[in-house]
């Protein structure tokens, strides 16, 4: 039933092509520049894609994913730290307990709606940061420096190209997978409960577990987003747990275009080049205005976010995506 | 541990109740009425501190100063309520969080370029600079000022809500926001008024603040989340709620970090009460939070609605 | 007959207010229960505690023999429970084939179900496709909900309430906000259910009401203050006095 001529099917398509061949373009014109920023990219692309699950398709408002991201990557420091160098370890203790963290904050969380549910969890990710603060040994407020990345066989995360393949497979296996769900009769539950909570119940659905697992499945995925974080970075911080962090994601979703699998890829790639090209912005016109630019880049990001709100609430790829299916 | 120390702990955790109540009354009926969440309600807070030392610095008083950070941020908030947030009352609540997201980012950037990215001091008045003496414990007289202070605007707010006909219609909104608009009040005018007097609120604690906190870029949002607990925990949109889950907030927090590590040193092995003393004390409240939820999902003191 | 619906005593204030005054009274298989009153007598309270949306402060509800007082909405809906809304409760975002889908899916047993794609899913197809056909619904089966007229929204209600294979329906005036024509077919829609399920109709429409139901219980401020066949609640003189005043039905 795919519609070959969609938005929906050549902009994933062309995006992930794309992806696909940078670390070959990187490689031809020696800008290696490029995988990194790209594997950044991915990463947050693939922790907002995750919330996205929750968010755009559950109506679950989470301004606490950071936590999971966060979750993922000290689970990369502390074992590391511990001179466990075993990447299927740092990578099954990530998701154990990312799984675990959801599964009790979740089963708070999910009980309640609307704006309670957007304040408790982004005060539950404080908590991690705060928590991670907390662990002196650790590194406490200065985060954690990760020696060497995860030992994966033969899949080598030392190289900065194996790096960012292994990413990219992951998103593309997430968005499979969260495609895969949407469809199937949990995501049908998933959706309903969004669109009508009510007449859910009054038809004989316990919504709550179903929130309960989506969020986990959701949180799981964003801590996968954290492993890979931690491998990118060979550090761990609190900072990764930053209230500000989970408001990024949220707006790489709105960005992109909310409640569409694809929105969240689009939305990281816009957001992080935006970041990327006002800090290094120079094309001389008015050097002073230009430092400025450079210097307080947050500022336009934060006039950036304003507007997107007020006047393009469909997303980049949204907008694209509805357009064309009208 | 001393009685002293612990009444001195708990005197610590009133000062940093009464704080968190200023800023919670705000927010809380902001949210009450608009039903409107407001992250930057942080920002005015940090710019009250601004405010307040540029202004302490300047005239050399601190009643200047503290007129200054509150009809600063009373008018700053008045301009961003009528500017920009006015617009998103009616929208769903994913674009209010976000939309306040961007200007905590704006607020943060503009106080960087002004002020500069590092952190400034700001001294206690002169007249505070002492000790007083209470039940023979030596207690900072500055911090004593601000529990005062707190305690007074809490029992100044408490008249207004309840004794006002001001106060009448902010219940009445807080409560059936229809039926507000049904008696012919002006509720744009009213829903303004509320949002200036709560930024004017976050300002003033911004200001006391200054002296005991440092005053820098990004202030404002970690003492916004212990607000979002507080109001959660006493009750969205309840100032009766936002009193008593300050008070309860500073105190478990206050109290717990500073004898909770020592608590269990005295329980478990030594090691492992290092380690993880610290750590649980961080989490305290908000596992308090969450208990309080599980109980009672509407909060402590939840609003009465009808 | 037997009783499939028994309730006694139930009693429900709301701080002064008592919505819901003892009221008893119980609904055979087959027939058709409706409860009249005018505005605010506690129609839509009552049926908010049959459904479980609301619990009673005192009295209990037992349906097919077991007490059901305790049960949740799901577990009461699954247990064979149907409702249909005043304002019609339905899934805007999604087709009127889905929204019966989605019904159909609730009985289905859990819905842990991650990677089978419910397009394909004839176990939930057929079923749906049978309920749009029986409320007549069918060749909108792929319309976008948001997109169908009101009337076709009542129906549509009606086929998500049929599809969860209910024994009893607790239908909440089906007929608001109808034209006329709608309002026709939907009585005969609601006649030619008649005898399969057990059916407690909360209607305004009078003409509706004593076209269609067996026994009439009349609600005023929360009280049953009569339960008879039409012909007795027409001829009523307490009925008459307290509720159809001058525009008694002819």
């Amino acid at each position: 039933m795919v519609d070959f001529r969609s938005a929906r099917f050549w902009i994933p398509l062309v995006v992930l092509a794309g992806f696909a061949l940078l670390p070959v373009y990187a490689g031809l014109t020696g800008q290696s520049f490029y995988v990194t920023l790209f594997s950044r990219i991915l990463i947050y692309a693939l922790a907002a894609v995750a919330l996205n699950f929750v968010l755009g398709f559950g109506g679950l408002v989470s301004f606490g994913h950071a936590l999971y991201m966060g979750l993922g990557a000290y689970a990369v420091g502390i074992l590391s730290f511990h001179g466990v160098t075993n990447g299927w370890v740092h990578l099954g203790a990530a998701l154990l307990i990312g799984g675990l963290f959801a599964t009790v904050i979740g089963a708070v969380v999910v009980r309640t709606g609307g704006m309670t549910f957007i304040m408790i969890t982004l005060a539950f990710a404080q908590m991690g940061y705060f928590l991670a603060v907390s662990l002196k040994q650790y590194g406490g407020d200065d985060g954690l420096t990760i020696d060497a990345r995860s030992l994966m066989g033969v899949v080598d995360f030392g190289n900065n190209t194996v790096l960012y393949y292994a990413i990219l497979a992951t998103l593309i296996a997430a968005l499979w997978l969260f495609n895969r769900i949407l469809g199937a009769r949990f995501g049908f539950v998933l959706k309903g409960t969004k669109s009508n909570e009510r007449r859910m119940l009054a038809l004989g659905f316990p919504t709550l577990r179903y929130k309960l697992s989506a969020y986990v499945i959701s949180a799981m995925v964003c801590t996968l987003a954290g492993f890979f974080l931690a491998n990118f970075t060979k550090f761990a911080s609190p900072s990764y747990m930053q209230w500000s962090v989970s408001g990024e994601l949220i707006v790489i979703i709105v960005l992109g275009g909310m409640g569409t699998l694809f929105g969240p890829v689009v939305g990281a790639i816009v957001l992080l080049l935006l970041e990327e090209i006002l800090q290094g912005w120079k094309p001389g016109i008015y050097p002073p205005f230009e430092e400025i630019v450079n210097k307080h880049w947050q500022l336009f990001i934060g006039l950036f976010v304003i507007l997107v709100v007020l006047y393009a609430k469909r997303g980049v790829y949204g907008y694209f995506a509805e357009a064309r299916r009208e | 541990m001393t009685w002293g120390l612990f009444l001195t702990q708990v005197l610590n955790g009133l000062q940093l109740g009464v704080l968190l109540f200023l800023l919670a009354a705000g927010l809380t009926l902001v949210f009450g009425i608009m039903n409107f969440v407001n992250l930057a309600h942080g920002s005015l807070y940090m710019m009250g501190a601004y405010f307040g030392a540029a202004a302490f610095a300047a005239t050399g008083s601190f009643i200047a100063a503290g007129a200054i950070a509150v009809v600063g941020t009373l008018v700053l908030g008045f301009a961003i309520e009528r500017v920009a947030l006015m617009r998103l009352y009616s929208r769903d609540h994913l674009d209010q969080v976000l939309a306040t997201f961007g200007l905590i980012l704006v607020f943060n950037e503009v106080v960087r370029y002004l002020w500069g990215p590092s952190s400034i001091y700001m001294n206690a008045p002169e007249a505070l600079s002492g000790q007083v003496t209470l039940f023979g414990l030596n207690y900072p007289s500055y911090r004593f000022a601000i529990i005062a202070a707190g305690l007074t605007v809490a029992a100044g707010l408490y008249l207004l809500i309840n004794k006002t006909r001001l106060g009448m219609l902010i219940r009445a909104g807080a409560s059936n926001a229809e039926m507000v608009s049904a008696l012919g009040v002006d509720i744009k005018f009213l829903n303004t008024m509320v949002f200036a007097m709560g930024a004017g609120l976050a300002g003033l604690a911004g200001l006391m603040a200054g002296p005991i906190l440092s005053v820098q870029p990004g202030m404002g949002e970690p003492v916004l989340i212990l607000t979002l607990v507080v109001i959660v925990t006493g009750g969205i949109g309840s100032i009766r709620g936002a009193f008593y889950g300050a008070l309860i907030v500073g105190l478990v927090d206050t109290v717990g970090r500073a004898f909770l590590p020592i608590l269990l040193q005295m329980t478990i092995e030594r090691s492992i009460a290092q380690a993880a003393g610290p750590a649980i004390a961080s989490m305290l409240i908000y596992l308090l939070m969450a208990v309080v939820l599980a109980l009672r999902p509407q909060g402590l003191f939840p609003v009465r609605h009808g | 007959m037997n009783a499939i619906l028994e309730v006694k005593g139930m009693l429900k204030r709301f701080g002064g207010l008592t919505a819901t005054d003892h009221v008893s009274f119980d609904v055979k298989h087959g027939e058709v229960h409706a409860i009249i009153g005018p505005n605010g007598a506690g129609k839509t309270t009552l049926i908010s505690q049959l459904a479980g949306e609301l619990r009673p402060d005192e009295g209990d509800i037992s349906f097919e023999g077991r007490n059901i007082s305790a049960a949740t909405v799901p577990q009461r809906a699954l247990g064979g429970l149907g409702r249909s809304y005043q304002i019609s409760q339905v899934f805007r975002e999604f087709t009127a084939l889905e929204n019966v889908m989605l019904a159909v899916q609730a009985h289905a047993g859990h819905s842990f179900s991650f990677i089978k794609q419910v397009a394909q899913d004839a176990a939930l197809l057929a079923p749906a496709m049978e309920a749009l056909r029986q409320t007549g619904l069918e060749p909108r089966a792929h319309a976008v909900v948001s997109s169908m007229a009101h009337g076709e929204h009542r129906q549509l209600e009606l086929a998500m309430t049929l599809a969860c294979k209910p024994r009893l329906l607790l239908l909440d005036e089906p007929m608001a906000g109808m034209s006329q024509k709608e309002s026709e077919e939907m009585i005969g829609l609601i006649r030619s259910l008649k005898g399969r399920y057990g059916i407690i109709l909360v209607e305004h429409d009078m003409d509706a009401v004593f076209a269609l139901a067996d026994r009439i219980s009349v609600l005023v401020y929360g009280r049953i203050i009569v339960t008879g066949t039409p012909e007795e609640i027409r001829t009523n003189q307490a009925v008459r006095d307290a509720y159809l005043g001058e525009e008694g039905p002819a």
